[in-house]
């Protein structure tokens, strides 16, 4: 394999071409110049991080290890699931309900990944576990949090409807069939998109990222297929676990709907 | 008949009350003094605590939904959740039968919601309540915003409906309408339900 190994100075130069936006920025008072640098600074100093943790994770393939960053990594995507909506349940659900759903798509999609595509040995060999489990986090997570404020925005905007409804007898699921409808949807659009629109608008970052490495394209291909297929089938999984998880907290046994469960930021 | 057993919420006082068959409550009173709060609480659309039963079946015995088919409250806002009015309908044959009668002329239940008005809306909103056939209506102020000539086509028809045999219980800010209408009037004020004097 070819693979051309970058030196820190080919990054610094990369880096120049920021430095010359800022110094355009503060000739031209665009005021954007201290984000960039920000911003920038904050990208290399966390990756670098990572790296550093990374390199350490892979040297021991601990199980315990691996599970523990593993939980690490969903405990803060919940966070960030529940930081980007305006509506949230109130008490644990508020927090839980993104990182159940996350938990569960996450581990089934991961575990099944590991134990028949990649044949990791052993299975929970972090240099595989993790990168795989970052990746279908990362899109579970913005496909949940799209679907979950979408539908928790039309439950509460469109109480006169779902409540004429069930006021007529209709049963709790058949009054929220068009705003589930339409979360999974807004959830699910990323996805498709992202599928739809592979290699014809842009090459896939991992793909991109694998051909500049040396690997041969049909082989980055292969991968980056079962990478969609594996975030695909998580954000999914994820987002449908999460629309279940909300339908029942919005209601009760007497089939009401309980918007008092709601807060709203 | 319909028998309220201690029915409580916040802001509702325990309110007990039975209705024979066949007969119109009214209920009014100040806004947030409660009404709408008392007819939520007999459809179970809020959780409250209490005994609601109707000919001797207690609302617990059966499911939420077959209660609300039985017990049905119109809100004074209608909501309607697709485009097309007559897919509100679960039997638009049997709700044409009634539409000149509530004022309609050509066929409205093909077309959008868009474009009906809010007395429109409310007309609507009962019938397509009323032609589910349920034993007891609660309404909401379903007559605000219609003029007095279609305010008496509407209680015509539900004079009609009361005489077969179903329970109202009507939400009114009109002395008039509910002297018309109600054989019983009671008025709510901070919570608390009271029968006014005949």
């Amino acid at each position: 394999m070819n693979y051309i190994e970058l030196s820190y100075l080919d990054i610094a130069l990369a880096a120049s071409l920021l430095t010359v936006n800022a110094g355009l920025s503060i000739y031209y008072r665009l005021g954007t110049a201290k984000r960039l640098l920000v911003a920038a600074t904050r990208m290399v100093v966390q990756l670098t991080l990572v790296a550093l943790v990374l390199k350490a994770l892979f040297h021991t393939v601990s199980p315990w290890l691996t599970l523990l960053v593993g939980l690490a990594m969903v405990g803060f995507a919940g966070r960030e699931a529940m930081a980007r909506q305006d509506r949230t349940f109130i008490g644990f659900w508020g927090y839980g309900l993104g990182t159940t759903s996350m938990l569960m798509a996450a581990a089934i999609v991961t575990i099944f990944a590991l134990a028949t595509q990649f044949h990791a040995d052993p299975w929970y060999d972090p240099r595989y576990a993790i990168p795989i489990l970052g990746m279908i986090l990362g899109n579970t997570m913005t496909g949940v949090s799209l679907a979950l404020d979408r539908l928790l925005a039309e439950a509460d905007n469109g109480r006169a409807r779902i409540e004429a409804r069930l006021a007529l007898g209709h049963t709790f699921r058949e009054a929220m069939q068009e705003p589930l409808k339409s979360a999974m949807r807004a959830g699910l659009i990323p996805t498709v998109n992202g599928m739809a629109a592979a290699g014809l608008v842009s090459l896939p970052g991992m793909m991109t990222g694998q051909i500049l490495a040396g690997v041969d394209p049909v082989e980055a291909v292969k991968y980056q297929l079962l990478v969609m297929f594996l975030l695909g089938g998580g954000t999914a999984l994820g987002v449908f676990c999460a629309m279940m998880i909300a339908l029942r907290r919005l209601t009760d046994p007497r089939q009401r709907l309980r918007l008092d469960r709601l807060r709203v930021e | 008949m319909l028998k309220i057993e201690a029915l409580s919420r916040a802001v509702l006082k325990p309110v007990s009350l039975e209705v024979p068959d066949g007969i119109c409550v009214s209920i009014r009173g100040a806004s947030g003094s409660g009404k709408s709060l008392l007819l939520r609480a007999i459809a179970d659309l809020d959780p409250c605590s209490g005994r609601v039963s109707l000919d001797g079946t207690d609302r617990s015995q059966i499911t939420a939904d077959a209660w609300r088919r039985r017990v049905t409250y119109v809100a004074a806002d209608s909501g309607w959740w697709t485009d097309k009015v007559g897919d509100h309908f679960e039997y638009p044959d049997i709700a044409a039968g009634y539409l000149v009668r509530l004022g309609f002329h050509g066929d409205v239940m093909s077309w959008p919601v868009s474009r009906l008005s809010t007395g429109e809306r409310q007309r609507l909103a009962l019938l397509r309540a009323m032609v589910q056939g349920p034993r007891v209506l609660l309404l909401d102020e379903p007559t605000s915003a219609l003029d007095p000539e279609t305010t008496a086509k509407v209680e015509s028809l539900l004079h009609e409906k009361i005489n077969g045999g179903i329970i109202v219980i009507i939400v009114t800010h009109d002395a008039h309408q509910a002297g018309r209408m109600s054989e019983r009037r009671f008025r709510m004020q901070d919570g608390v339900l009271s029968e006014e004097a005949s």
